[in-house]
């Protein structure tokens, strides 16, 4: 039986606040956690939550109370709780409303039993044949003496690490400073790349050189913009309440009023949305029905043109002298060189991206043309994936941002050009210590390093051509397995021997440090359990540049612990090796790490950013957890502007003074000409027949790495779905529930048919990162200048494997689009 | 494994949703201090009979301030009773924060106007897409095959602004 009945929290039971650690918008949720032998009563004095239960409660007003936001933990000492986690009405972010992700975080917190049941309580080694617990000595000793032996033989360029770097789960100022600063300051080397992408970069080079930081306006920003761009984006779907708490009101015309108070003289109308995206979204019928088809635009490009787009408006509008004039000649440099060079007509662009001229100039007239009180419209760019994993990411930023530039829709209130984010951020690290971007998935493909730490990411299911990765590294690490194999009754060292000299025959070690024993740790021989928020403190910051804290409420399961504290753990484990040799050069390098907390790690890092690159600032020693914790669930925009009247004072929009970040403060046009199709997705499209593009669906966070053990998200999708056009499905003798194949020059995956009206012919999507059957299979390893792939463009052929009759009887094959 | 009890025993669902329940529930003692099964009253909701495929019929259960929907799918559904087992109901408040959701018989599924949740009937309540974590709590139905009557026998799922779903 489902649950029918949930225990209340009584008033005494104790609270502490909790920033959901899934995507990028932050939601506040209240944590409750009282003894497992009490239950609060019904009457709102006698329950901690002040509900009256002793009625049917009434829609909105009443919060939110769902049996996936109860939960029954266990602490190290033993005892028994009862957890509640809701959404806090006092949020700004979220005002009490819960995604259907936060809305779960309870049911994800550790009991032995449920979706949390496969979590790592232990380390584990690889015996020979099968995974066994071990202790965190023996896993350390392994794991830094295989370390220690390669940097003595190798340097540090032998040492390789696939890293996390954001905020939230698997992430946070604590832990990207922990990591970093063993990666960075201990090992030094720079062979890193980031938990999404195969290299060691930003996700937003472009923008950041043209002297505007990706996330520069305020999610309130989004209530007063006349028009909110959505480009490579699906913001129901990815960014939920900041779109159903933030844009949707705008949409509905429930902030006119806003409008008018804070900007008096000016037009003010219900907003308006444009979306760029070659698939039309949840959020484009969502947005259509919300705010009438009238006042929607969906830009259908065709997949990879966005660049082509950006120019033919940009040189529309200063054609049509729709441009702050003033502006560019005072802020910005570059402007003539830019125009010149992205010069392209309306009817040029419609021809590359499909789009119709009158829609071109109905995007433009809705977005740069002076309002009827004469003042420029506040329009609102914000943009993700579907340019961030575009084809040529650097190049699609610039022809956006100097479209933002020349019509100015930065630094003023309700406008912004703003990526929509995946994870919530959380940089704090010391200099990466390369001079060029390295492109390491290519360089282990190749046979390069000796080992490889996989920290809170899984290349396995998120990487572009993975299916050469993944064929490279079993192989690599079957080579260290059989040697490990080999050393029964050995200790610790033996083993290190073992497995480093398996390395020079090509082998690659392979460790991970994760919550689950994902599929790329059960490739590999070491595995090191850690822990999520909840179960450790955690700073991050959220796409308006929010930070929180969440605040710690139940132990880690088992011997699990936080990044951070493993990171310190390993570097003193090094240190004292190198100690035991007499090596006070190698060991000093290893000096630093005595943390017993993850605030020391917050203290030692974000706290003291000279010399650091870290999000927090200049001023984010400001900042302390009491600070913080004082601060709940509102938290502090950053950068923190002072500490004054026991309240920290942030910053809700960056760029007002017309000061940019570059070093003569002017933002930078920038050139970005359309050429195309990068080589080896075009070569894929020439010679298969249709576009798979791929992202994140609502109820699947990320790589799935608790959903893939939540009945609720397994019975929807049990396999990863494809999205077909019916007309394509009825050519392929395939119907809802079938199986199929995906396959080109890369690879081949399979996946699930929906039928789906609103898909292309000769399109489909794919879910992203699913451990069920990675769309990385079918992805090239095509890139742009900074080794940012094309995740987002692949052709390739599909087939039908077969019939899943359980699936067809138990599956919703319904449309998902709301109209 | 209380995560799982619901779906596997709407998989197995058969002729009579409480008889599968009544055979599984047995077997599965409750593993958190959360779970309860509460006693609930027969309600007899609809005559069969009368039943036509696609238009839902409106009750209330387990106690007036519960509103529900009666609908017959049409074809064998998952907790189905009747003679084509093609007969369900569902609580109508949505289980994201509790805006009644409507029947749209174009796209047959309960949908949700307030933050675009959208359930299907047809395959227990199923979110198709949306912000609730949980599926539309599905109400258990009895068919008496004297009468062609159909009775509300239980709730599977709690309904939403309840801490239980017997109120008093």
């Amino acid at each position: 039986m489902s649950k029918d009945r949930i225990a209340l929290p009584p008033i005494d039971a104790k609270k502490s606040n909790l920033t959901c650690h899934f995507c990028i918008v932050g939601c506040g949720y209240k944590v409750y956690k009282w003894s497992t032998n009490k239950e609060g009563g019904k009457a709102p004095f006698e329950n901690a939550l002040g509900l009256d239960f002793r009625r049917q409660l009434p829609p909105l007003s009443s919060g939110v109370l769902t049996p996936q936001m109860v939960n029954q933990v266990k602490d190290r000492d033993g005892k028994e709780f009862n957890v509640m986690i809701v959404p806090d009405r006092e949020c700004v972010v979220n005002q009490g409303q819960s995604s259907t992700r936060g809305g779960m975080l309870a049911s994800l917190m550790y009991n032995g039993d449920g979706p949390s049941a496969s979590r790592m309580l232990h380390p584990r080694v690889f015996s020979g044949d099968d995974w066994q617990d071990t202790t965190w000595d023996n896993a350390l000793a392994v794991y830094a003496g295989v370390t220690k032996r390669i940097l003595d033989a190798d340097g540090p360029e032998g040492v390789m690490f696939n890293a996390f770097d954001h905020g939230g789960a698997g992430g946070g100022f604590e832990n990207t400073w922990g990591s970093g600063k063993l990666m960075f300051s201990a090992i030094k080397t720079p062979m890193v790349r980031i938990h999404n992408r195969p290299a060691y970069n930003s996700e937003c080079h472009a923008t950041r050189e043209m002297g505007i930081g990706e996330l520069n306006n305020s999610y309130e920003d989004a209530e007063v913009a006349d028009v909110m761009w959505a480009i490579g984006g699906n913001p129901y779907e990815t960014q939920s309440n900041y779109f159903l708490v933030h844009w949707l009101p705008n949409l509905q015309g429930a902030t006119v009023g806003k409008k008018k108070e804070w900007f008096p003289d000016e037009t003010a109308n219900r907003g308006k949305m444009i979306i760029v995206d070659p698939r039309r979204t949840t959020s484009v019928s969502i947005a259509e029905y919300s705010a009438g088809k009238e006042n929607v635009l969906h830009l259908q490009i065709n997949p990879g043109t966005d660049i082509a787009l950006f120019n033919g408006l940009f040189t529309y509008v200063v054609d049509q002298g729709w441009i702050d004039k003033p502006f560019i000649e005072k802020h910005t440099s570059g402007f003539e060189e830019a125009r010149e060079a992205n010069r392209t007509s309306l009817s040029e662009c419609s021809k590359i991206t499909g789009v119709s001229v009158n829609d071109l100039k109905k995007a433009a007239e809705w977005s740069y043309k002076p309002k009827a009180s004469g003042h420029f419209p506040r329009t609102m760019h914000t943009y993700e994936k579907g340019i961030i994993w575009g084809n040529d990411n650097y190049h699609i930023q610039v022809a956006l941002v100097d479209l933002v530039l020349a019509t100015h829709n930065v630094g003023r209130r309700g406008t912004g050009v703003v990526r929509m984010g995946g994870h919530q951020e959380g940089y704090a690290r010391p200099p990466y210590p390369g001079g060029s971007k390295i492109y390491i998935d290519q360089e282990i493909i190749k046979g390069k390093g000796k080992m490889l730490t996989v920290w809170a990411c899984n290349a396995f299911q998120t990487t572009c051509n993975a299916e050469q990765y993944k064929e490279t590294v079993l192989h690599r690490a079957n080579i260290v397995r059989e040697a490990m194999a080999k050393t029964r009754g050995g200790n610790a060292d033996t083993m290190a021997d073992a497995i480093f000299e398996s390395t020079k025959k090509g082998g690659l070690f392979l460790a991970t440090i994760d919550l689950y024993p994902t599929k790329i740790a059960q490739a590999g021989h070491i595995m090191m359990p850690a822990a999520h928020p909840g179960e450790t403190n955690l700073t991050s910051m959220s796409g308006e540049r929010r930070l929180r804290l969440s605040e710690k409420f139940m132990d880690p399961p088992g011997s699990a612990k936080a990044d951070c504290l493993i990171a310190a753990d390993i570097a003193n484990t090094l240190k004292a090796m190198y100690q035991k040799e007499g090596n006070g050069k190698m060991a000093k390098q290893f000096e630093g790490f005595d943390w017993n907390t993850e605030e020391d790690a917050f203290n030692d890092g974000f706290r003291k950013p000279e010399g650091i690159d870290t999000q927090g600032g200049s001023t984010g020693g400001l900042a302390t957890y009491a600070r913080l914790s004082a601060a709940g669930n509102n938290g502090v925009q950053l950068p923190i502007k002072e500490y004054k009247d026991s309240k920290l004072v942030g910053t809700e929009m960056l760029y007002m003074d017309g000061k940019f970040g570059t070093s003569d403060g002017k933002a930078h046009f920038k050139k970005s000409p359309w050429q195309g199709l990068l080589k080896p997705v075009q070569k894929q499209k020439d010679k298969y027949r249709f576009w798979i593009g791929n992202g994140r669906l609502n109820e699947l966070w990320q790589s799935q790495y608790h959903d893939r053990y939540q009945s609720f998200r397994t019975n929807r999708y049990p396999m990863p779905p494809i999205e077909l056009n019916p007309k394509d499905a009825e050519g392929l003798s395939v119907e809802s529930g079938d199986i199929v194949e995906i396959h080109n020059d890369y690879g081949a995956v399979n996946a699930m048919v929906y039928i789906e009206n609103d898909v292309k012919r000769d399109q489909a999507f794919m879910v992203f990162g699913s451990p069920n059957g990675a769309v990385g299979d079918v992805t090239t390893e095509a890139t742009d200048k900074n080794i940012l792939p094309y995740y987002k463009g692949t052709w390739a052929d599909i087939r039908k494997v077969g019939s899943m009759d359980e699936y067809k009887r138990t599956v919703s094959f319904k449309s998902r689009r709301y109209t | 494994m209380t995560d799982m009890n619901r779906r596997s025993f709407l998989k197995v669902g058969g002729g009579s949703a409480v008889a599968a329940a009544v055979a599984t529930s047995s077997a599965l003692a409750p593993t958190a201090a959360n779970a309860a099964n509460l006693s609930y009253e027969s309600k007899s909701v609809a005559m069969a009979g009368k039943l036509k495929a696609g238009v839902p019929v409106s009750f209330t259960y387990p106690d007036n301030a519960s509103p529900c929907m009666l609908l017959k799918t049409g074809s064998p559904a998952p907790g189905g009773v009747g003679p084509d087992r093609d007969i369900v109901a569902f609580s109508t408040l949505c289980t994201h924060m509790g805006c009644p959701v409507n029947y749209d018989s174009d796209s047959a599924t309960f949908k949700c106007p307030c933050h675009f949740s959208q359930f299907d009937p047809e395959k227990g309540g199923q979110m198709v897409c949306g912000q609730a974590t949980v599926d539309l709590p599905q109400i258990e139905l009895n068919f008496d095959t004297a009468t062609g009557s159909v009775s509300a026998v239980g709730v599977n799922g709690l309904i939403y602004g309840r801490q239980a779903n017997i109120i008093s």
